[in-house]
């Protein structure tokens, strides 16, 4: 039971959504962006997120775009993580998205919801920040197109009333080789211990991480480390370890300690790439 | 465009027919379907998503109905466990004691339902990968296990 | 300090009634009801209230609450007046009660014995969760009649309960409960009732709804114990055990509720089912800042079961010899006596050398116990045995009431809640083979209502098929004399030469003379003149325990349950050497049920039992925070098994039956959970050479122990 009331939107066309966006804020609504809306639902109940109105953008035609245009594969950011992961249109994303959460809830989260989310896993963000992805933004001052790596530190730093229509990536990308592993205290449906995803690209190996530090990320140090030729394996990925950008976490999960030795292992495994 | 500002009137599609429902933008479809609707077949285990004992189908995909919005479904098909009349899956659960409480049954029921119509070749690791979002503590899961697979099976 | 509303003053002494804030966080003791006419408005509310809290030292573990100068949980403790008989809390410490088992001579024992192991052992408090949360609802009609609507495994317990605590007539009270969707012992306490009684007198009696969410649930509605334990077992080198010495530290968390029945259970059981003669025992019982305890399936029995099974497999190492052997070699049987002095029977205790061998037949268990399958792969075993009897009142009682429809079917009423282990429907099948009838033709009230169903003690402790069973046999011989008497005066014979079956009563000489059910139930009615003789029939039956006794305090002497029911249970783990995770392969139970009533409701509940227990040895227990909250309290991190995480399982019975059960049953709805725990560390501390003496067993646990015996 969400103990506070907001006003529910569901505007048809991009500009809609924006001039909601701004006419609640001058009502000092708070409003938000809506996707699957598992997390607002969730943190809500919880009395963690205050908002006054929500703005769903599920009827946005830009949002739910999912194909080819051109070379390039669109994602939609309204697009559930059950059709990407059905689809195997991008099958380092499917995959990926298809360890998030459980099965069912799959199909109410969506790929924008997830990346822009408050929880620190975000994992859909890891296929995307190596196969350096774009996004089509849009805003009070109308639609840009940004890589992720721009706008992406920790989390997706947009401007005030900004959201993302939808994701572009270079469809070559979708077909190289790629490992991804979730690791877990126990149990499979669970939070990640340590999510590794890695994209074989011209012979060098590029990874994200997820679960490691308390924000998704990717290190050019460390795949600097990992792609150093001519030493051994482990030395490789102690090397790379020394540039994991922030403290390691250490929670209900897992202490930081263990989380070392199961990167070490899973970094073995994805160094076979 | 839909929108809803205070409590209003909806209009939702559920098992079949058009139900108007009064509601609060923030009312989850699971505490409408069973404060206004009498359709109690969708507990409340957890209303955080966790359990799957609130699955409904919507547009014929599960969805677990504590973290939808009433408002959300407005323009969708939902199907509740009532909307379900002797379907093969509630035949399975039975005679595999699929069962004990039968709290979690019409959510796990709804998601095998659908796991059925969606993938009616699904291998184990479908049905594993479907399953899984759902909880039952009394059972062993095996029982469950033995339901799915007699009606992919279509040995019903 | 500003106080809102009107303060209700607490009852010492019935230690649950919502008041004084005993525990150290902020969230698990109710101290503020806020009644509104929706939830979410309530939920506004209740944010709107601000409560200060003076820091206390805090108690955490039954270690920390025995210590000499702990802060005291209870000040007033032995001063709140007497409610349960046997429970003896000690004055000025935090000691809610302590058994004492002393049976043979330990020096002796000791003497015989060639090899000593030792161990210490912990298990963590955790939770039911049971799908549906706690939920109640509580009216007070204008005449004073409170109806309370609560989803428990005691409804008449809340009857009484609820008249002591608030002073009113058990009368006015009335409790109906539904289908309950999950108990595990977890609604056998009175918990919500009495706040939501007191929300529903401060509205004039309105009707009041209080249902916790499932983080309130798991957070502060009572939970399973932790213990801690300390066992040493000696045995002579041929692996006859010949002393046992056991120490229990039992956590009750902030109040008692049935914390010292677990901890007198783990001490009259606590040898498991083997013959010990000398056998010492100290279960000390501990007040602590937790959330308190109350039964959880299997009552206190999981936790010896685990210390007890872990040590024989450090002796049976110690001895080289097969932990299967071993525990044949010590199986209790006729002739031995129990911890508590027990004669032991045939009838009493089963066959646990039956089970042994027949499980055996499912897992081989003295061969090909650790095999190294692959590079970093290694598949092992382990077993346990297990024993559990009821640790219920002496004086429990049970009833069935039969009334009959015009169409000759049968309705049975008694006071058993239907939790899921399908025991109502042992229930009519117990009766329709009394009346030699179709099942079909008998309808089981479902919704037991306090004022119209028999009383039954409470669905707990695996009794209810046992109890309710002999009610039941009772009400039919009831109504099988009444409906004979009147098929004597409509067939004119002798009620001696009649019969009950097929919902007739016949002439044995001649079945074919027969008078049906739906022509006498209601009265039998003369062709012609229409008078009418016999009146309706109505079936009574009524169950006491017979010859439970309280322990003595000294000696621990005393029968607590009717017959035992014993059983063993083995696991297969796969064990990854190289990331320290594991799988569950195979999980087998082979358990004497005297007589299987439902086959695949027994095996259902086993097999359920055996999930629950596999889900606490490898991932349940509460997680603290520095502040003494518990961090866990969602279902997205207090982790169950799910679904395609569950070995294969192999459940099979054994039928020795318990002379004093309705056919011969025995009780077994908890016990496929008992072993499991046990089963599941020995077979991973075969597999990874470690002592894996806690639970749960985590791939960071193995980690962490292999890593500290590098160091």
């Amino acid at each position: 039971m969400i103990p506070f009331d907001f006003e529910y939107y569901r505007p048809d066309s991009i500009s809609q959504a924006v001039d909601l966006f701004m006419s609640l804020t001058r009502q000092a609504k708070k409003p938000m962006y809506y996707g699957g809306g598992t997390e607002i639902i969730s943190m809500a109940r919880a009395n963690n997120i205050y908002t006054g109105g929500v703005i769903d953008i599920k009827g946005i035609p830009e949002c739910n775009k999912f194909g080819y245009e051109g070379t390039d594969l669109v994602i939609g950011a309204a697009t559930t993580l059950t059709k990407i992961s059905d689809s195997n249109l991008f099958p380092m994303l499917g995959i990926t998205v298809a360890r998030i959460a459980d099965h069912t809830i799959q199909g109410k989260i969506t790929l924008g919801g997830n990346i822009t989310g408050t929880i620190m896993y975000r994992e859909a963000s890891l296929p995307l920040l190596i196969a350096d992805c774009r996004l089509s933004i849009a805003g009070p001052g109308g639609t840009r197109e940004a890589l992720l790596s721009q706008v992406f530190d920790r989390r997706i730093r947009l401007e005030e009333g900004e959201f993302i229509t939808h994701f572009i990536i270079d469809s070559h990308i979708t077909s190289l080789p790629f490992f991804h592993r979730k690791a877990t205290k126990i149990d499979k449906i669970d939070y990640p211990l340590i999510t590794v995803v890695a994209l074989k690209k011209d012979n060098r190996i590029l990874v994200g991480f997820s679960g490691l530090c308390d924000f998704p990320f990717r290190s050019l140090e460390m795949e600097d480390s990992l792609n150093q030729p001519g030493i051994s394996k482990k030395d490789r990925i102690q090397n790379a370890m020394a540039y994991i950008p922030a403290p390691i976490v250490e929670d209900i999960h897992g202490s930081a300690m263990y989380r070392r030795f199961v990167l070490e292992n899973i970094l073995s495994d994805a160094l076979e790439l | 465009m839909i929108q809803i500002r205070d409590i209003s009137t909806i209009e939702l599609d559920i098992n079949g027919e058009k139900r108007k429902v009064t509601v609060r933008a923030a009312d989850t479809l699971l505490h409408t379907l069973r404060e206004q609707l009498g359709l109690t077949g969708a507990k409340a285990g957890c209303e955080n998503g966790d359990c799957g004992a609130c699955t409904v189908l919507v547009d014929g995909w599960p969805i677990k109905s504590c973290l939808m919005l009433a408002v959300e479904a407005v323009g969708h098909s939902v199907t509740t466990i009532e909307g379900l009349k002797n379907a093969p899956t509630q035949k399975a659960f039975f005679e595999n004691w699929g069962f004990q409480c039968g709290y979690c049954t019409s959510g796990f029921i709804m998601n095998c339902h659908a796991l059925a119509t969606i993938h009616p070749g699904a291998d184990d690791d479908t049905i594993a990968d479907w399953l899984q979002s759902n909880i039952c503590r009394c059972t062993s899961y095996e029982e469950i296990a033995n339901a799915v697979k007699q009606v992919l099976k279509k040995d019903i | 300090m500003k106080i809102v509303g009107k303060t209700v003053p607490r009852k010492e002494g019935l230690d649950k009634v919502t008041g004084a804030a005993k525990y150290n966080d902020d969230i698990r003791e109710p101290v503020a009801i806020v009644v509104a006419d929706t939830e979410y408005q309530a939920q506004q509310a209740a944010y709107l209230i601000n409560v200060e809290y003076e820091p206390l030292p805090v108690v955490r573990t039954p270690s920390q609450a025995i210590e000499e100068g702990a802060p005291l949980i209870h000040e007033n403790l032995g001063h709140y007046g007497k409610e349960i008989d046997d429970v003896y809390p000690v004055p000025g410490t935090n000691i809610a009660d302590h058994t004492k088992i002393r049976k043979g001579n330990m020096d002796k024992g000791w003497e015989e014995s060639d090899v000593v192991v030792e161990g210490e052992y912990f298990m963590p408090k955790s939770d039911h969760i049971a799908m549906e949360t706690r939920n109640v609802r509580v009216k007070i009609d204008p005449t004073g009649k409170v109806r309370v609507y609560s989803s428990t495994q005691s409804p008449h317990a809340i009857k009484a309960e609820l008249a002591l605590a608030f002073n009113l007539d058990e009368g006015d009270i009335i409790v109906t409960a539904p289908l309950v969707g999950g108990g595990f012992g977890g609604k056998a306490p009175v918990n919500l009732e009495f706040i939501a009684y007191i929300a529903s007198r401060a509205v004039g009696g309105r009707l009041v709804r209080l249902a916790n969410t499932r983080e309130e649930d798991i957070a502060t509605s009572p939970t399973k114990i932790g213990i801690e334990a300390k066992i040493k077992l000696g045995a002579t080198k041929d692996g006859i055990l010949k002393a046992a010495e056991l120490r229990y530290l039992v956590d009750a968390g902030a109040y008692s509720d049935t914390a010292p029945r677990m901890a007198k259970t783990m001490a009259s059981n606590g040898t498991g089912p083997y013959n010990i003669e000398n056998v010492w025992c100290d279960s000390i019982c501990l007040y602590t800042n937790n959330t308190y305890s109350t039964s959880f399936r299997g009552f206190g029995n999981i936790a010896h079961t685990f210390c007890m099974e872990r040590t024989l497999d450090k002796l049976a190492k110690a001895l080289n010899m097969s932990p299967f052997e071993l525990r044949l070699k010590n199986a209790i049987g006729p002739g031995h006596t129990s911890a508590t002095q027990v004669k032991i029977t045939r009838s009493s205790v089963g066959d646990l050398e039956k089970c042994l061998h027949r499980l055996n037949e499912l897992i081989d268990m003295e061969r090909s116990l650790r095999v190294e399958e692959a590079k970093d792969k290694i598949i092992a075993k382990g077993m346990s045995c297990f024993w559990k009897t009821s640790a219920s009142n002496t004086d429990a009682i049970s009833g069935a009431i039969l009334t009959f429809n015009k169409d000759g079917s049968i309705n049975l009423i008694c006071g058993v809640m239907e939790i899921g282990s399908g025991v109502k429907t042992g229930l009519a099948q117990i009766l329709a083979e009394r009346m030699n009838m179709e099942v079909d033709k008998i309808h089981v009230q479902m919704e037991v209502n306090t004022e119209s169903s028999p009383k039954h003690w409470k669905t707990v402790a695996s009794m209810s098929t046992f109890m309710a069973g002999r009610a039941v046999l009772a009400a039919a011989d009831d109504a099988i004399r009444q409906l004979k008497d009147i098929g004597a005066m409509v067939m004119r014979v002798d009620p001696s030469q009649l019969e009950v079956g097929g919902q007739k009563v016949y002439m044995k000489s001649d079945p074919d003379n027969y008078v049906q059910f739906k022509d006498i139930v209601h009265g039998f009615k003369h062709q012609g003149g229409g008078n009418a003789v016999g009146g309706q029939i109505i079936g009574k039956g009524t169950y006491i325990m017979e010859n439970l006794t309280i322990l003595d305090l000294d000696t621990g002497k005393g029968r607590m349950g009717p017959a035992w029911t014993v059983g063993v249970q083995a696991v297969e783990v796969e064990y990854n050497t190289k990331e320290h995770t594991y799988k569950l392969l195979k999980a087998a139970t082979v358990l004497d049920a005297g007589r299987v009533i439902n086959p695949q409701a027994a095996k259902g509940v086993v097999m359920g039992g055996m999930s629950m227990g596999l889900s606490l040895g490898s991932r349940e227990a509460f997680i603290y925070g520095r502040d003494g909250g518990i961090l866990n309290s969602s279902l997205r991190t207090y982790k169950v098994m799910r679904f395609g995480e569950h070995p294969d399982y192999l459940v099979e019975f054994i039928e020795t039956p318990a002379q004093n059960g309705p056919y011969g049953a025995r009780g077994f709805g908890e016990h496929g959970i008992l072993g499991m725990p046990a089963a599941l560390a020995n077979a991973l501390s075969r597999a990874t050479g470690l002592e894996l003496d806690q639970v749960p067993i985590n791939p960071e646990l193995i980690w962490k122990m292999k890593t500290e015996a590098l160091s």
